[in-house]
């Protein structure tokens, strides 16, 4: 039998309604895999909150309720989370030092979805320094390392959540993407990452990176548990202002295909930027292929260069920085400013410049304006196509140490995802295979704003028609 | 030479709301044990957010219109950054550039002597904000209490077109009262829900605008603020005559000195790096929304001047209440608490409410709880009664009473006959000495002036 810690939700749901195993049996098996394999890769802040005896005691509570026939979407499955998530009497510091000490005294909105679906929170998984990354390089903890190859970057900023779950430490896991920061870390470690439109997905309780921008979502092992965890995240919450209100989609997937066939997709020649790994062109061109071998009509479409969308999310970026920052002041949290780290502030300094009385026309003011642009520039494509596709990163996953003396690597790495996230769009990010150097390569497929049903459906559709492919079957070596 | 004072007003009222303007805590803070009334968004704890409080944007832009104010359709609220140790967030969620409410006016009585008897005062704007934590400085030590974190402010600002003191005093009691007309504060100055800064310079002849502007922050009562702008408007024409210009900077008033200190200079406009919060979305007015409030606001009004001290005093003259006592009593909220109660459960007969009014109008004022009311009216109206209650006298006893004094106080008989009125009651109460009891002064004077005619 596959190791309990390698199943996906639906497997896990499946074998703990059936008793074939416990909540607990489930748990102990994450914890014997991180014990395991977290020296090598670091997807937790140690030492590990909550500790062992909570995150045992969460999964006896789950287990009694399971034998109570409660019916909960998460019952048991252990689950981790970013450590930029409030967690109620658990550290929770963002992978910054400024924050060592710190214990929320309350949860995120998405953490305590998470405890009401039964879920296990089994950790707090490392990232760059208050998400300021594409690396988990900046973290004040420790980077954390691809699990395919420990040489090589699990991506960021949510590396630690997507490395946790390429390397079945979790059941899954949950990140917060700004520009990039699951989507990337998800292609980097061949798995299924789901950045929601903005405001899909509470924010109350995340620590802010940029507030305009900030999405929090599922890391997991396929697109159907990507379902099912936003079924369980997604919503209006009366904490944040900024959730919007239509109602939450039904994401559940369909078993046969329904929605590729005629399905538009937009594929824009922008996208396939100069300088792209010719081995991850060629597999997202395979992929193309692949989806209209089964029935999608392939659109060609233009969009306005992903590197204007570097500049505005640039500027918006770091001027909501600056910003947000500002509370780390050294008056409470019993920490000192001087242990914020070179990222930080570098990007407090360029925020606050682009924020000044003289300078704000200049920038802040124009990028606001450029992303109403790019919002357009979408608009339009939408008219044209149903979803559109593309190359997640540029690049295979970059050796370790890649993003030291670097200022804008997350910039350059984020490229492709940057625009979408300015617009606010859904994207998710799918494996679809490997380089020769064994290193993963993923897609993504945007939607418009609030189509994480039809982005899902089409990922899914996707995932299905793949699901006998070789490479599949291949797992970390740790 | 020949100096114009410009002097301008910002004036922070805080909203009597049941909670803060971001989050559900009590927005009552005052007199409660410290960092009680607090959580994560007040605090400003990592990923807190703010959620705006409906009630609180509707109570400012009732304000604006009440201020005769535009209503933009379009408005929002921006982060005002600033490094203080009382301001959890370090930025203030502030309006910068899209406040509720624009371009207001307010008319303003004139000093008695001027040939115009109102005078136009521009609002310039009515914005929205939150209040910061308070610090406690004990010894060495700063302690700080986030209860008042979050506490929502309205500012209002207008053009410096106030030329002196008393000007300015018009405007802060026609603020307050309309403020209290809407129920949205109590505005009461000594707890800070309503806090002043003028700013205050002189402009040359022939100059078109001073090239300076000096602030005085935080005052806390209407006489301050004359004795804030008497003492600048002083400092600087001296300064001017020197042939120099006051600097542009922040002063405090001392209120045991009855002057101003400098505190803070201004070199330029301090940079806050006002941005669009994140946090909120911005808000669009619909025609629909904007009538009602106006609507409102009108109705408010009208209701509130019904009960007017003005009108009020006018209705207690109609009573019997001499002009004085009706204006006394009106002026007092607990002399109009007593008199309504006295008048509405028909304790007194009608012609007796005029003497009872008169009373009650000298009666001392007294600060009292509102179901304390009751019990002091019944005290009162005792003590009228006994004041009134007289010994019936014997007819011939009081003539007897009455011829003795007539004799024996001929000056005062001849200067009442030479219309020197008050010489009556001087008469009155000599006849009452005579008597061990109390009589009824009214029967005396009857008597006396029938015998004098």
């Amino acid at each position: 039998m596959t190791e309990l810690n390698s199943l996906t939700i639906k497997q896990a749901k499946e074998g703990l309604i059936k008793r074939e195993f416990s909540s607990f049996d489930l748990t102990e098996a994450c914890l014997a895999q991180i014990e395991k394999v977290d020296k090598k890769i670091n997807a937790f802040i140690k030492p590990i909150a909550p500790t062992y005896d909570d995150v045992v005691s969460a999964a006896r509570k789950a287990d009694k309720l399971l034998s109570s026939n409660q019916d909960l979407p998460l019952l048991g499955i252990p689950i981790a989370v970013k450590d930029n998530f409030s967690t109620m009497g658990i550290r929770t510091t963002a992978s910054s030092k400024v924050l060592d000490d710190y214990i929320p005294p309350y949860d995120a909105t998405v953490v305590k979805k998470l405890k009401d679906a039964g879920a296990v929170l089994i950790g707090k998984t490392n990232m760059d320094a208050w998400a300021h990354g594409s690396s988990t390089e900046t973290s004040d903890y420790g980077s954390t390392k691809n699990p395919w190859n420990t040489k090589h970057l699990p991506g960021g900023s949510s590396g630690g959540s997507a490395a946790a779950v390429a390397a079945d430490e979790a059941i899954a896991a949950i990140g917060s993407e700004t520009a990039g920061s699951i989507r990337q870390p998800a292609s980097w470690c061949g798995v299924v990452g789901l950045k929601p439109t903005y405001g899909r997905v509470s924010r109350y309780g995340v620590i802010a990176m940029a507030s305009s921008l900030d999405s929090p979502g599922p890391i997991t092992k396929t697109v159907e548990d990507s379902a099912l965890l936003l079924r369980v995240l997604a919503g209006t919450d009366e904490f944040d202002a900024t959730t919007s209100l239509p109602p939450v989609g039904d994401y559940t997937l369909p078993v046969v295909d329904n929605k590729i066939k005629n399905l538009k997709i937009g594929i824009s020649d922008e996208y396939f930027i100069d300088g792209i790994d010719k081995e991850v062109e060629s597999a997202v061109r395979l992929s193309i292929e692949k989806l209209e071998k089964m029935g999608a009509k392939i659109v060609k479409i233009n969009l306005v260069k992903p590197k204007y969308a570097t500049s505005v999310y640039t500027i918006i970026q770091r001027s909501e920085v600056s910003s947000n920052l500002a509370r780390y002041d050294g008056v409470r949290f019993g920490k000192d400013r001087k242990l914020f780290g070179e990222e930080a502030k570098r990007r407090i300094v360029l925020g606050t410049y682009s924020l000044s009385s003289g300078y704000y026309n200049q920038y802040y003011n124009r990028a606001a304006k450029a992303r109403s642009l790019i919002v357009n520039d979408f608009e339009k494509a939408f008219e044209k196509v149903n979803v559109i596709l593309g190359p997640t990163s540029p690049s295979l996953p970059l050796h370790a140490g890649a993003s030291e003396n670097a200022a804008m690597f997350g910039e350059i790495a984020d490229i492709l995802v940057e625009p979408s996230s300015i617009a606010g769009l859904p994207g998710i990010n799918i494996p679809i295979g490997f380089s020769k150097s064994m290193l993963p390569i993923g897609m993504q497929i945007i939607g418009r704003q609030f189509a994480e049903d039809l982005v899902l459906q089409v990922a899914h559709q996707y995932e299905m028609a793949t699901a006998n492919e070789n490479w599949r079957k291949k797992r970390p070596n740790l | 030479m020949k100096y114009t004072p410009v002097i301008g007003l910002e004036v922070h009222v805080e909203l009597k709301t049941k909670s803060k303007m971001f989050c559900r805590c009590s927005a009552d803070y005052f007199g409660k044990k410290p960092n009680t009334h607090t959580c994560p968004v007040c605090l400003g704890l990592p990923g807190a957010l703010p959620v705006p409080n409906k009630k609180a944007i509707e109570w400012c832009i009732m304000l604006g219109y009440a201020l005769n104010c535009e209503i933009p359709p379009f408005s929002r609220f921006d982060r005002k950054n600033y490094f203080y140790p009382d301001l959890p967030k370090g930025y203030q969620i502030s309006q910068y550039d899209q406040p509720f409410a624009v371009d207001g006016e307010v008319f303003i009585k004139q000093e008695p002597n001027s040939q115009n008897k109102e005078k136009k005062i521009d609002v310039r704007r009515v914005h929205m904000e939150e209040d910061t934590g308070k610090l406690i400085h004990e010894g060495d030590l700063t302690l700080i209490d986030f209860n008042r974190s979050g506490v929502p402010l309205v500012e209002i600002v207008t053009e410096p077109d106030f030329v002196n003191p008393f000007e300015v005093t018009e405007y802060l009691k026609s603020l307050k009262q309309i403020v209290r007309y809407l129920g949205i504060s109590n505005a009461d100055m000594e707890k800070g829900e309503m806090r002043l800064e003028p700013n205050i310079s002189l402009r040359k002849e022939g100059e078109k605008r001073p090239s300076y502007k000096v602030e005085v922050k935080n005052i806390n009562s209407f006489k301050f603020v004359e004795r804030a702008i008497e003492f600048e408007l002083a400092r600087q024409r001296e300064i001017l005559d020197k042939g120099e210009t006051p600097v542009q900077e922040t002063r405090g008033f001392i209120e045991k000195t009855q002057s101003t200190v400098s505190q803070r200079i201004k070199e330029e406009a301090s940079d806050y790096r006002y941005f669009p919060e994140p946090d909120i979305p911005p808000f669009r007015w619909t025609d629909e929304q904007r009538n009602n409030w106006k609507t409102e606001v009108k109705n408010l009004l009208e209701e509130a001047r019904k009960n007017s001290p003005k009108e009020k005093a006018n209705f207690y003259v109609g009573l019997g209440v001499s002009n004085a006592s009706g204006a006394s009593i009106s002026a007092s909220k607990y002399r109009t608490q007593v008199f309504e109660a006295v008048i509405k459960e028909n304790i007194l007969p009608k012609e007796q409410l005029g003497k009872f009014g008169n009373f009650l109008a000298n009666k001392p004022e007294e600060k009292i709880d509102q179901n304390l009311v009751p019990n002091l009216t019944k005290q009162l109206i005792n003590q009228f009664k006994s004041s009134t209650t007289t010994a019936d006298i014997d007819d011939k006893e009081l003539d007897k009473a009455i011829e003795l004094v007539l004799r024996e106080n001929e000056t005062a008989v001849s200067d009442y006959k030479r219309g020197k009125e008050n010489a009556i009651m001087f008469l009155v109460g000599q006849v009452m000495h005579n008597f061990p009891q109390k009589i009824d002064a009214s029967k005396v004077k009857a008597s006396l002036l029938a015998k004098i005619k």
